[in-house]
């Protein structure tokens, strides 16, 4: 209990992974709360990461850690503008108006 | 021991609330701070992993960045948030039942695995670079030789996300005064100026 070990870090990054999963299905009108489920999945993968570094002695987690970290960063900006154009265009985020390529 | 083990659970405990407030609170807004949250904790996880560098970028990345991306949307789009919340007891209980499955199977996995007995050796060429240097110094000596090309690509692909962004969003208005120095030097004295003859005694 005491002795903090990797299936610790594990267990805490499979609890907020589905956390995220729980938040897409909980808030499935609400572009802007979906991201930031994406944005707690994507944590909790980067906890994966490190943990298996430290534990493995190898920096190569860390690196890859970084590279999610980019990503996700680079994937907030991106959904964002998105968002931030479909609103000027349509009024609202609903996920259920978002149908236009539906034909 | 003990010391490290109450950090632990105080940085997890925290961290996983601010999770279950970030799906479930009523406001974005709050969301977004119970996010900041979430993350913090997230670096002081890292910090006892001995990760301090990805801990601090972390922080500076994601509170600093992201989250106020999040906050500036937030507060400009003006939304009705109670429609958007409409039906939200109504996916509960299957959201619950995958979420629930999903963290079974997940612990199941935590729980049962083990090392494969190759595997040891697998992660050879950057371990013998950590001897005794610091996380942050370390990470550099990987980073900048062994996967300067994947670094190269992540600049990369940031860039091209920032040009995406300012495209997306970028707009022409409408009845903006702005200078337009062609317009001014092809402007000549004789079309601009009007001379007038006032009558003593008259206004114009």
């Amino acid at each position: 209990m005491l002795d903090i070990g990797l299936s610790h870090y594990l267990s805490v990054a499979a609890i907020l992974f589905t956390l995220g999963i729980f938040g897409i299905f909980l808030n499935r009108k609400n572009v802007i709360i979906i991201l930031m489920s994406v944005e707690l999945m994507l944590l909790a993968v980067n906890i994966n990461l490190v943990a298996f570094s430290a534990h493995l002695y190898d920096l190569v987690g860390q690196v890859f850690a970084m590279f999610v970290l980019t990503v996700a960063a680079a994937e907030a900006a991106i959904g964002l503008a998105i968002l931030m154009v479909y609103f000027r265009n349509r009024g609202s985020i609903a996920v259920e108006d978002i149908s236009l390529m539906k034909g | 021991m003990i010391v490290k083990a109450l950090a632990f659970y105080m940085f997890s405990l925290v961290a996983v609330g601010a999770g279950v407030l970030v799906i479930s609170s009523r406001n974005p807004v709050h969301s977004v701070l119970f996010l900041i949250l979430a993350f913090f904790n997230a670096a002081g996880l890292f910090v006892l992993m001995g990760a301090e560098f990805l801990a601090m970028i972390l922080v500076v990345v994601y509170v600093g960045a992201v989250a106020v991306l999040f906050m500036f949307v937030v507060m400009m789009l003006d939304i009705n948030f109670v429609a958007l919340r409409e039906g939200f007891l109504q996916y509960l209980p299957l959201g619950a039942l995958v979420g629930l499955i999903l963290l079974a199977e997940l612990l199941v996995i935590v729980g049962g695995w083990t090392f494969a007995p190759s595997a040891a050796g697998v992660g050879a060429p950057p371990r013998a670079a950590i001897a005794n240097i610091s996380n942050t110094h370390a990470l550099g000596k990987i980073l900048y030789t062994h996967y300067i090309y994947l670094f190269q690509a992540s600049g990369m692909i940031l860039l091209v996300s920032m040009v995406g962004a300012i495209v997306l969003t970028h707009r022409r208005r409408e009845g903006v005064r702005r200078q337009d120095i062609g317009r001014q030097l092809a402007r000549s004295a004789k079309a601009s100026i009007e001379l007038k003859k006032v009558e003593p005694g008259k206004g114009i």
